[in-house]
This record gives structure tokens, C-alpha cells and sequence, in this order.
């Protein structure tokens, strides 16, 4: 008895041991070197795999940062500035610090304003329809509305909007990582500067037609008026084609095209209420006639209510009959 | 037994309401809206500019390329704008448009040439001649026709092949012509075969034509060269690979062309219309269109202007019905529904089709049940389920693998599939993906 467990033990230690010689002798004998920096910098990599930097995903990301002399060109949208100088201080090597950048929907055509004059029955994926036709609307420049975006967006950034049929982004989980400006067969989604506090001005709208046809097409398409173009101080707007583009890097932010455009295409995002103010200053303006109209009714009114009280008077005075009518006397009096 | 394709192919109700049906004249449009991209290639290049008066048949826009075509103004009047406009593709593209001038009296005649049997212009004069007329496959493809006359001399090709097939359910646009223009179209057929030195020719016909078969037969008596094959009623038998492997059992190889085994394939009308540009010197500015649907009033063959409004067609059969889906440009298989009645008639519109909503509505797709009926009936010898699922999957480079180019769109694979999948779609975006891949790579 005791002997068959001695026999076992030692039979399946000398096992053990005859193993680990075996794989001592392959690891040494087919060792392959990787550079221990790599592996340093893919620990510091988002470890996210969306290869918005360009490369499959971020081991073979770090490789290239180790493997390449010059790092400058290369950049990792998700990490943004703090990890690229993480990774400079493990490499010793320069990188570019560049503005953070977030995606923005270049189109407010929703359900409501841009009405649909055509049914689509086939799949519904936009790289698919947009094969087949302009949309279902007839402004073949906006959005499809079939969500390839969002199907593509690794970080939950995106979601439709069930009341508009558009994509709506959030700027604080969007990491810039360019996937749904791929997806996107209308070239709808555009990156963008995230300024302070993520403040943007932007044209919202991408529809080169002639000013009445956009229009037609959609109540909030640019028509190509050039106001805006106009009225800014810092050329930062130009006109192609019957669209107007703002140019980021130009754009001070000083917000002065987005009063003057008549179909309300130039969005801002995320700026303080003073601008609530400058609205009512305008509403005001427009309401001028309506409240003009509303003193004249009342002055109408109050000129028959006091017809209406002489004749009462008259009439009262004729029977000669003394009713007290005397609180309504002050009134016609005041 | 008769001749077809051996591999798959469907038979779907072919409801040719029309084949009874003369063609008739369509009264010229007031406005003409011509697209300058009718053609596969590179899109003309416009030669008039708003304001201008053109005469009918005049150049208004030049051929760009080898692989390209002139196109002539259909109508005598003024070119009020260059604009965009909605055609058959769904986008808005370059379009002349015309105004009919209603004084100018040719734009009223009726053409009835009388038919010319001696062909008197050389080889090169012929090919000038396509060229000029702008001359393009009239099957639906709008292949510039004069690129598969301009042979080079290594090109063996010892058969002409006529495609008066007309698979394509509804459609008799064809079928019509071939009973009304059989002289012509014999004429035009021996042009061709003095024109490519070839001396065979062979006319496909689909068995459900018997009238055309006979009279094409009858009109070809005289000429030895030119046989008329009665093919089985099968689709997509229409499409030229599956033509030439039906008359001639020779197999086009994959990414190949007809010329490749020796082979040039027109369609009937085209045949017309070379014959037109080559006797009469008459440029291809009209073509022979069906406008049908089964509760259409009047659906008939019509000889359309390029360029006429669909609109004006549609008015021309008693206007749309109630209940009206959708409108195709082309047949029910491979057509494309338009977004608009304003789409212009282009040099591939073969016909209009007016659906109702029971017959356009597609099924909710459901999950494959791996029946196998899309590879059964496959006209290429693909596997339709799988070709769906890489491209769906993003697996393109699988995809082209499995050769998703060598599809030819027939269809036949979502119209038999019982769970409803969108095979097409997706195979067809597949190849769009494929192709771009294919271009970068080179």
C-alpha cells in the first residue's frame, strides 16, 4: 500500500521535473525579443481598439511609437495630450501636443423640419440606401437616418434621437476616435475643435442646392445668403457652392453670424444665457405689431364698454328711475 | 428541348399585358430635361449654354472619352437652364433642359423612312457613324456600343449574338420592335456583321415571342448568315453571359469579356439604332418605351424622346392609379424605383412600371434557414447567403474571394428566398466595397 504511493509520487515528480527541463530548454532555445518598452506603452495606451490613431489597435500602436524614430505625426485621439506626454517621458522622444477635437452632426434636418416625400423598404443601413438614392427626404446631402454612426461608436457616445431620426453625440464620452466620420456615407460628421468649456459655432447643414430648393427641402437648410458671411469680422466664413462653411481656426466664437441667419443652420453649443437675453431683446422687435394690434382692440373695448354704459345711463336716465349704478360710475369715469 | 442557360435561373408570371400593344408615337414633350450622364463611362461634356437654340438631333453634349457618348438634343427649341435634376439613380445630376419650340415644324414630323438594303458605307464609315450618333446599348446597360466595334486585331470574333431575350417580366419594348422594324433589324444585323467581318449571326429569342420568332424568321430568309434560336422561357437569360452559354455553350471566363471567346452581343434595339445612324445618318434621340402596370388603363409601347418627364408618360396611360406604391425605371427584376414622376427617359429606360401596394411591399426579413434555394438558382453558380453575410460582416476581402464581382444583380437569389433576407442589397454593397478596395490596391 504505502509503496504504490511512493511509486506514484515519484513517478509523476520525475514527470515534473523531466517537463520543466523540457520547457526550460524551448523557452531559452526559441526566445523571441520583444522590446520591454512596448509593453510599457501599450499599458499606458487607453487599451480601447479603436483604431482611430490609425493602427489596427493599440498593441500594434505602441510598437510603431517604440519602432519609429520620429513620433511627432503620430497621435492617439482617445488619450489625447496627457497620454501622448506619458508615452514621450517612456520613449524620450518629442510628440506634438495638438486641441482636442469632437465630432459634430453637420445636419438639423429632423422628422419635423424636413419632411419625407419617399419610402425606403430595403435595409436599413445608410451605406446601403445611400447606394440606391438621395434619402427619403428630398435633400440628398443630409442625414439618412439608419444609425450606421451609432452602430460603430465603440464608447457610447452617440445615440439616435427617436423624436428628430438624427444622431446625437455627447461631447464628454465622443473621444474624437473618427470611427463614425468613416461610417458616415454622407461625410455628415465633421471633427471640431472642443474650445473652452466645449463652446462651438458651426454651420449645420451641408445641402448645396439653391437657396429655394433647400429650402423647400428643409425648413433649417443653409440657402446660401451669405449673411452670415457678411457679418463676420474674421472671415472665418466662406461660401461654396451655396453653403456656408465656418472655418474653426479662424472663428473667434463672437457669435454675430448666428442672429443674422434666417433659417437658423448656424448652431452654437454650450454658450452661457447671455444669449437668452439678446433673444428676448429680439422678440420684442417682432412682436412690436402684434402688441400694437392687441392696445388697439383694447382701446376698441374699453370705447364700447363705455358706449354701451352712456346708453345705460340714458336709458336709465329717461325712466328716471333711481338703481344704483354707482360702483360702476367710477369705473367709466376712471 | 429547347436551348437555355444550364444553371439556375427562375421563371417568374410574366404578365406581358403589352405584347399586344402597337407602338405608338408619344406626343412631343413641351420641356425636355437630358441627363448627361445616360451611359456607363465617363459623363458627356456639355457644348450649348443657356439661351441657346439647338435644332433637333443637333450635338449638345460631346463624347468625353473613349468609353463615352455624344448625345444630341431630341427636340428643336431653346435651352432655358443647366440644371440639377433627379434621375434614375436617385441623385441629382447635370441635365440640359430644353424648350420645345412649338413653331418649328420638325419637331411634328413623323420619320417613317423607307427601308434601304444596300449597305454602302465602309467599316470605318460605319464605326464614325455610331460614334457621331451616340450610339449606346439600348438593353439597359448603356454600354457606348462603337467600343465593342472598335475591335483590335487580336480579337478573334466569329459570332454576332442579337439579344431579343426580353426576360424581364412586364417589359415588350423589345418584343414590339422586333415585330415592327424586322426588315431594319435584319438590315442593321447585316451592317454589323459587314462592318465586324464576322459571318455568323444568331438572334435569341425567348420562346414566349413565338409572333416575333416568326416573323424575325421570315424577314431572314434570305440571308444564310443569320439563324434565330428559340430559347426556354427562363430568366435572367437576357443577361449576356447566360446568353452566350444558352446559344453558343461557350463560357464567358470570370472578369472576362464576350470578345474573350469570341463573341459580340447587341440588343435589338440598339440593332435599330444602328441601323438608323448608318442609312439615315439619324442620331439615337428616341427609343421604344413600355409604360405598364396592371391597373394601368392603357399601358403600351410608345416612341419616347430622351429626355421626356415620366410625368408626361404616365398622363399618356391615363394617369397613375389609385393606390399607387411605387414606379420602376426598367423591368421588376432589375429596375430601380424613381423617386419622382419629374425623372427624365434616358437611353437605358425600357420601360415603366406602376406598382400597387400589394405587389411592392417586401417581406419583414427573418433569419436564413439555409434552404439553399438562393445557390439552387444562382445564374453565376454563387452562394448568394454566404456572399450576404461577408458583406453584412465587413468580410470584403473574403467577400471577393468568393468572387462577389462576378454577380450580375439579376436578383433571382431575393426573389426566391423564403425568409425574405435582403440577398441583393447587400451583395451589391459588398461589390461597391470590393471595387473601391480593388481600385486603391492598383
Amino acid at each position: 500500500m504505502t509503496d504504490s504511493v511512493l511509486y506514484s509520487v515519484l513517478l509523476l515528480a520525475s514527470l515534473g521535473v523531466v517537463a520543466a527541463v523540457v520547457l526550460y530548454i524551448v523557452s531559452k532555445k526559441f526566445y523571441v525579443y520583444e522590446n520591454p518598452l512596448i509593453g510599457e506603452v501599450d499599458e499606458v495606451l487607453p487599451g480601447a481598439n479603436c483604431a482611430g490613431c490609425g493602427s489596427p489597435g493599440c498593441k500594434s500602436f505602441a510598437e510603431k511609437l517604440v519602432n519609429t524614430e520620429d513620433i511627432s505625426e503620430l497621435f492617439c485621439p482617445v488619450g489625447g495630450n496627457e497620454v501622448m506626454k506619458q508615452v514621450a517621458s517612456i520613449l524620450g522622444k518629442e510628440v506634438a501636443e495638438k486641441a482636442p477635437t469632437v465630432a459634430v452632426v453637420l445636419c438639423q434636418g429632423g422628422c419635423d423640419v424636413r419632411p419625407k416625400t419617399t419610402e425606403y423598404q430595403g435595409p436599413r443601413s445608410c451605406a446601403i440606401s445611400s447606394l440606391v438614392y438621395g434619402g427619403e427626404t428630398d435633400c440628398q446631402y443630409g442625414c439618412l437616418g439608419d444609425g450606421d454612426c451609432v452602430a460603430v461608436c465603440d464608447f457610447d457616445a452617440m445615440y439616435m434621437d427617436e423624436e428628430t431620426g438624427l444622431p446625437v453625440i455627447d461631447s464628454d464620452k465622443c473621444t474624437s476616435c473618427g470611427a463614425c466620420v468613416k461610417a458616415c456615407p454622407r461625410d455628415i460628421i465633421e471633427m471640431r475643435p472642443k474650445n473652452k468649456r466645449d463652446l462651438k459655432i458651426f454651420v449645420g447643414c451641408l445641402n448645396e442646392d439653391k437657396g429655394g430648393i433647400a429650402k423647400k427641402a428643409c425648413d433649417v437648410a443653409c440657402i446660401g445668403c451669405s449673411k452670415c458671411e457678411d457679418v463676420c469680422p474674421k472671415d472665418a466664413i466662406t461660401m461654396n457652392n451655396n453653403l456656408a462653411y465656418i472655418d474653426a481656426e479662424l472663428c473667434t466664437l463672437c457669435r454675430k453670424c448666428v442672429p443674422v441667419c434666417p433659417t437658423h443652420s448656424i448652431i452654437e453649443t454650450n454658450f452661457p444665457p447671455p444669449k437668452v437675453k439678446k433673444v428676448v431683446e429680439k422678440k420684442p422687435i417682432a412682436k412690436k405689431p402684434v402688441a400694437k394690434k392687441v392696445l388697439e382692440k383694447k382701446v376698441e373695448e374699453k370705447k364700447e364698454v363705455v358706449k354701451k354704459e352712456v346708453e345705460k345711463v340714458a336709458v336709465v336716465k329717461e325712466n328716471v328711475v333711481a338703481t344704483k349704478v354707482e360702483p360702476e360710475n367710477p369705473k367709466t369715469d376712471a | 428541348m429547347l436551348k437555355t442557360f444550364p444553371k439556375g435561373g427562375i421563371h417568374p408570371p410574366e404578365n406581358k399585358i403589352t405584347s399586344g400593344k402597337e407602338i405608338k408615337r408619344m406626343p412631343v414633350p413641351k420641356v425636355v430635361y437630358v441627363p448627361i450622364a445616360q451611359h456607363i463611362g465617363i459623363p458627356s461634356e456639355i457644348i450649348v449654354d443657356r439661351k441657346d437654340k439647338v435644332l433637333k438631333g443637333q450635338v449638345i453634349a460631346k463624347t468625353s472619352g473613349f468609353v463615352s457618348s455624344n448625345i444630341h438634343s431630341p427636340v428643336a427649341g431653346t435651352v432655358t437652364k443647366l440644371d440639377m435634376m433627379i434621375d434614375s439613380s436617385g441623385y441629382k445630376k447635370q441635365c440640359i433642359v430644353i424648350r420645345t419650340d412649338q413653331k418649328d415644324e420638325s419637331n411634328f414630323e413623323e420619320k417613317e423612312y423607307p427601308l434601304i438594303r444596300e449597305i454602302s458605307l465602309s467599316q470605318k464609315d460605319i464605326l464614325q457613324h455610331v460614334i457621331d450618333s451616340g450610339i449606346v446599348g439600348l438593353g439597359g446597360a448603356t454600354f457606348p456600343s462603337h467600343v465593342k466595334l472598335d475591335l483590335k486585331n487580336d480579337n478573334h470574333v466569329d459570332c454576332l449574338l442579337i439579344n431579343g431575350v426580353e426576360c424581364e417580366p412586364y417589359l415588350t419594348a423589345d418584343h414590339r420592335l422586333m415585330m415592327e422594324k424586322a426588315d431594319e433589324i435584319i438590315v442593321g444585323i447585316q451592317i454589323l456583321m459587314h462592318a465586324l467581318h464576322i459571318k455568323k449571326a444568331v438572334i435569341g429569342i425567348e420562346n414566349n415571342k413565338k409572333d416575333a420568332i416568326k416573323v424575325l424568321k421570315e424577314a431572314s430568309k434570305g440571308d444564310t448568315g443569320i439563324q434565330v434560336a428559340a430559347l426556354q422561357v427562363k430568366y435572367p437569360q437576357g443577361s449576356e453571359k447566360q446568353l452566350i452559354k444558352a446559344i453558343l455553350k461557350r463560357e464567358v471566363p470570370k472578369g472576362g469579356l464576350p470578345m474573350d471567346v469570341g463573341v459580340i452581343v447587341h440588343n435589338v434595339g440598339t440593332i435599330f439604332a444602328i441601323y438608323q445612324a448608318v442609312q439615315y445618318n439619324e442620331p439615337l434621340t428616341e427609343r421604344v418605351v413600355t409604360v405598364t402596370g396592371k391597373k394601368i388603363e392603357n399601358a403600351s409601347n410608345f416612341w419616347v424622346k430622351i429626355g421626356t418627364p415620366i410625368k408626361d408618360l404616365v398622363e399618356q396611360v391615363g394617369g397613375l392609379p389609385d393606390g399607387t406604391r411605387k414606379i420602376v425605371n426598367g423591368g421588376p427584376m432589375m429596375g430601380k424605383a424613381i423617386k419622382n414622376t419629374d425623372v427624365p427617359v434616358t437611353k437605358g429606360t425600357s420601360g415603366i412600371l406602376v406598382i400597387d401596394q400589394n405587389e411592392a411591399s417586401r417581406g419583414e426579413p427573418k433569419n436564413c434557414i439555409r434552404c439553399g434555394e438562393c445557390v439552387f438558382v444562382c445564374p453565376m453558380g454563387l452562394e448568394p447567403h454566404l456572399l450576404m453575410n461577408l458583406s453584412e460582416k465587413g468580410l470584403y476581402e473574403r467577400a471577393s474571394n468568393e468572387d462577389i464581382m462576378t454577380c450580375i444583380e439579376c436578383g433571382s437569389c431575393s426573389y426566391v428566398c423564403p425568409s425574405h433576407r435582403p440577398l441583393l442589397d447587400y451583395i451589391r454593397f459588398g461589390k461597391n466595397i470590393v471595387k473601391k478596395l480593388q481600385t486603391a490596391k492598383n
